[in-house]
């Protein structure tokens, strides 16, 4: 099958690779690039699971062709920390215990980290609503929506 | 799967030529959020996926004539962050926020709801209330079709081979016009409407209702215009008896179908309930303009 031949730019490095039309960015950051910090929960658009920033979006890597990563600026979890540098929201999933399992984890830490950045004081209802596309099945999300509401609170300098 | 190809164009004149090209086995990609789900569970083999993110005019939102001509690949996020859109037609701009989560409004176009013809796609119903008109472009040239005429049926569309909406036209409004779109959904996030209702209506100086359209989705195998229920609006104060006739001209057009998020009877009453609902709210707001 005819591979296409893609540069594109992932945490701020230049990135060339090959793919098939078909795969999905998400398959693309893992089977290709050996990136497994993206997780595959549905492959459907539903669980947020393979969430990644493409131009500055919010995105389901699930439901992007890897093609369509041509010319264009991936971001994914793998670029969060600075070297041994955890963001201050990997520091505070930590502290606060956001997570069990894992699995929803860098999903949520994307999509947390581009409402700061468009929010930074974000209200509990507006951290549930911006967060009602990453599911977790194991924490009940309060000490998520807890961990990011911390966050927003220390960057702001509170 | 047999080989795709994919082909990411740069003008709609080349998109054409190759979903011509393609005799049938070809599908344009906006967002993907219908398109790659379906592509996913094997519904769909295409030979040919023709992206039209890279068509700069179709990228773009532009004022004409005191309306708005959205790109087909305008994506959800990028129309909600528009004030001006929002401003002349919150309706419209509520509907289409409403569909998925973020990352659903990071991709998701108002072509993409459109042209995928599911019955409870939320946009449509608030697209017909507006009298949106879309420009299609194919191998014959350019045509300009109602909203309402582009789905046909449950997946199925008017378009013909090679046709792509390129642009959705939502037209100028006079003074106090407003419009609203409500949806009832099981959860508070993330579902598919059982029933959507759009109001879009215009009062005179004396807050009479000189114009209204009301469309409901999910309720029939495509979005229905129901005029029955415009009318119950039409040359009064939307008064409480008004609303009381809107409900049961919207209670009248549904055709719904049972399935596992409701019953015939449940969705025919709530598609009254929300009537009434987004009246008010299209009334309150054409009041504050
Ligand atoms: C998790 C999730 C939640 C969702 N929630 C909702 C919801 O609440 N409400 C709702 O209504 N929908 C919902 N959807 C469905 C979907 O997101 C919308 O229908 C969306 O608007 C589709 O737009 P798109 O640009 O992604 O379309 P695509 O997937 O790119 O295309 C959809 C179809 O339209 C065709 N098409 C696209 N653009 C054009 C064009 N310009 N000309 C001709 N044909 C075209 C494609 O070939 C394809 O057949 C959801 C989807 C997911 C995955
Ligand atoms: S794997 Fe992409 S949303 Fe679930
Ligand atoms: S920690 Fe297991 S799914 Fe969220």
């Amino acid at each position: 099958m005819a591979k296409y031949h893609v540069s594109t730019s992932i945490n701020d490095e230049a990135v060339e690779f090959l793919c098939e039309p078909q795969q999905t960015l998400l398959d693309v950051l893992r089977d290709e690039l050996q990136l497994f910090g993206s997780k595959e929960g549905c492959s459907s658009g539903d669980c947020g699971a393979c969430s990644v920033m493409l131009d500055g979006r919010l995105v389901c890597a699930c439901l992007v062709l890897g093609v369509e990563a041509e010319g264009r600026a991936v971001e994914t979890i793998e670029g969060m920390a600075k070297g041994d540098q955890l963001h201050p929201l990997q520091q505070s999933f930590l502290e606060e215990a956001a997570l069990q399992c894992g699995v929803c984890t860098p999903g949520i830490l994307i999509a947390a980290k581009a409402l700061l950045e468009r929010n930074p004081n974000p209200t509990e209802t507006e951290v549930r609503y911006w967060l009602a596309g990453n599911l977790c099945r194991c924490t009940g999300y309060d000490k998520i929506v807890r961990s990011v509401l911390a966050v927003a609170e220390e960057m702001r300098g509170g | 799967m047999d080989a795709m190809q994919y082909e990411a164009p740069g003008s709609v004149d080349e998109a054409v030529a190759l979903l011509a090209a393609a005799d049938g086995a070809a599908w344009v990609l906006a967002g993907g959020t219908d398109l790659l789900v379906q592509l996913r569970a094997d519904l769909i083999e295409p030979g040919l996926v023709v992206d039209i993110k890279g068509i700069s005019e179709l990228r773009a939102i532009t004022p004409e004539n005191g309306g708005f001509r959205i790109g087909a690949a305008v994506t959800g996020a990028e129309l909600g962050e528009h004030e001006g859109v929002k401003a002349v037609w919150p309706g419209v701009v509520e509907a289409m926020e409403l569909i998925g989560s973020v990352q659903i409004q990071g991709r998701a176009t108002l072509g993409g709801n459109l042209c995928n013809a599911s019955p409870a796609a939320d946009s449509v119903p608030a697209l017909i209330a507006a009298e949106a008109l879309c420009s299609v472009v194919g191998p014959k040239g350019r045509r300009e079709v109602a909203v309402a005429e582009v789905a046909t049926g449950p997946g199925e569309t008017s378009l013909g081979p090679g046709e792509i909406v390129v642009d959705i036209l939502l037209p100028e409004r006079p003074a106090r016009a407003a419009d609203a779109y409500l949806r009832f959904i099981p959860r508070t996030e993330m579902d598919i409407a059982v029933v959507g209702v759009a109001v879009s209506l215009v009062l005179d100086e004396r807050g009479v209702c000189a114009q209204a359209r009301v469309a409901l989705g999910a309720v029939a195998p495509r979005a229905l215009l129901v005029p029955e229920a415009a009318a119950a609006l039409i040359g009064g104060t939307v008064d409480d008896d008004a609303l009381e006739r809107l409900a049961a001209a919207a209670r009248a057009a549904c055709r719904p179908i049972d399935d596992m998020r409701g019953t015939v009877a449940y969705r025919t009453k709530v598609a009254g309930v929300l009537a009434r609902r987004a009246a008010g709210i299209a009334l309150a707001r054409a009041r504050s303009e």
